[in-house]
């Protein structure tokens, strides 16, 4: 299996997203190292507003490569309190650095007990060797 | 990856490069090595070496042979020169594309069409059904490798490797060079909008012209590319791609392809066909487009003006080279005047847009 980093202080959902815990009930949310080495150069990313609801499971936006448009899906269910503006003109930086400069959006969870429902480092290890052999 | 997908000859080389292979045309192909805007990029500063050896040969000799092939494509056969190449389309009875074609003319009574990848199969049995007369037709297509080296860097290169340099072809000729001993066909034509060549080997040859082409132009910046890339280049050339712009419905004309289409009169197949479809009232026209407003198009999304519908992109993507998301598709002529503002229809959305000349700058 490729070197794919997977820093072991996130959860992780199976779509390839990454959710960071910050205070009170916050999180920041990307794609992972393997999600952005599958979809190639990112070209696009088109996130929601400020104040826009999300559902767990459900698309909150949509990520482009060259060659392809991929939604984004909604880990948790809250409502968006930041987004990378910076995204907007640099995409590449998806590529470059996802897990610090290349985040896509802030939520305030209404339901932080979802959290328990996220894979750890291991299991989603666990899960991208499974869907490259 | 799938059992039933074929390999190019030079299958392990892209292996051995760590490409990125997907399944295309029946084929297992590299869509990139390192990254597509990396390749494209790279094609248009130094040169790119392409693997498309899935695209079809399919040859004709004999003293009927000009004629046979004059008649079953539509630009004109008859004054190509030998160690010449043209562009055309071969056509239906009813002027629709079975697909675009590179007719090379190797000798008096010799020449050859090379064919899509994904049309190999229809086009030799299209060609096989129309042939008569004093000639022999034989689809090399599985015996014959392709590799294209495209950028301004790819002279150079072949200058270095060339028994004899003098003898490179010109623009749109082809000439048969020896490198390290091997006879290498090189067609200086491309699909990319950047000058460079089309390099025809046996199967045999084709890994170690492979090895030989990149290691020699190492320092001259020449790399693989993939077919991400080639996408990419073509589509700021606006080259069409069948199956996109092109496909058995459209005729060459609705493409904008005019200059390859010889009078009607010179009777080929679909010249009739092309005749009666002259008097359509406001026919579908090939535009180029570029993003106003913030997004990318591509293909089947439906293209908007005033609210209605008027046609769909056929192509799009962001072009590397000019920094832009640019376009084509199809709008009904009365609507495809350059300057035009159009909106594209990206999920739900209409994001401006407008027509411009193509090819893209």
């Amino acid at each position: 299996m490729a070197d794919y980093q997977i820093p072991e202080d996130l959860s992780y959902t199976r779509e390839d997203e990454w959710v960071r815990r910050e205070d009170g009930d916050q999180v920041v949310i990307g794609v992972t190292d393997f999600a952005q080495s599958q979809l190639g150069d990112i070209v696009f990313v088109e996130l929601p507003e400020t104040g826009a609801a999300t559902e767990a499971s459900a698309p909150f936006g949509t990520i482009e490569s060259v060659k392809a448009v991929s939604d984004l899906f909604a880990p948790l269910t809250g409502e968006v309190v930041g987004i990378n503006e910076a995204l907007e003109d640099a995409p590449e930086r998806v590529n470059e650095d996802c897990y610090g400069e290349g985040w896509l959006i802030r939520l305030r969870l209404s339901d932080p007990s979802e959290l328990d429902g996220l894979l750890d480092a291991a299991a989603y290890r666990a899960s991208v060797a499974e869907r490259e052999s | 990856m799938s059992e039933d997908l074929r390999r190019t000859a030079l299958h392990e080389r892209h292996v051995a490069a760590g490409a990125r292979l997907v399944p295309f045309a029946g084929f297992e192909m590299p869509v990139q090595y390192s990254s597509i805007k990396e390749e494209h990029v790279a094609v248009r500063e130094q040169a790119g070496l392409f693997d498309v050896s899935h695209m079809g040969q399919i040859h004709f000799d004999g003293p009927d042979a000009i004629a046979l092939v004059d008649h079953l494509v539509s630009c004109d056969v008859a004054t190509l020169g030998v160690g010449r190449a043209r562009y055309g389309l071969m056509l239906a009875e009813d002027g629709g594309c079975i697909d675009d074609v590179m007719v090379s003319r190797t000798a008096e009574d010799s020449l050859f069409l090379c064919v899509n990848a994904s049309n190999v199969t229809a086009c030799w049995d299209w060609v096989r059904s129309r042939t008569h007369g004093d000639v022999r037709v034989e689809n090399r297509s599985d015996e014959t490798s392709l590799l294209a080296l495209q950028g301004p860097a790819a002279r150079p290169l072949l200058e270095r490797l060339a028994s004899e340099p003098s003898i490179l072809p010109k623009r749109f000729r082809l000439a048969t060079v020896s490198i390290d001993g091997r006879s290498v066909l090189v067609s200086a034509t491309g699909y990319t909008g950047s000058p460079g060549y089309e390099l025809y080997v046996a199967n045999g040859d084709a890994p170690g012209l492979w090895n030989r082409l990149l290691e020699t132009g190492h320092d001259l910046g020449v790399r693989p590319a993939g077919l991400g890339a080639r996408d990419t280049l073509r589509l700021e050339a606006a080259l069409p791609l069948y199956g996109h712009e092109l496909d058995r419905e459209t005729t060459p004309f609705e493409a904008r392809l005019d200059r390859f289409v010889k009078p009607l009169e010179r009777d080929f197949v679909g010249a009739e066909g092309l005749a009666r479809r002259a008097d359509e009232p406001d026919p579908r026209r090939l535009v180029g487009f570029e993003m106003v407003g913030r997004g990318i198009a591509r293909a089947d999304y439906p293209i908007v003006r005033d609210g209605r519908t008027i046609g769909r992109v056929t192509s799009g993507a962001p072009s590397p080279s000019l920094g832009k998301s640019i376009g084509l598709g199809y709008v009904p002529r009365s609507s495809s005047g350059v300057g035009e503002a159009l909106e594209i229809e990206i999920r739900g959305k209409g994001v401006e847009a407008r027509i411009v000349e193509t090819p893209f700058r």
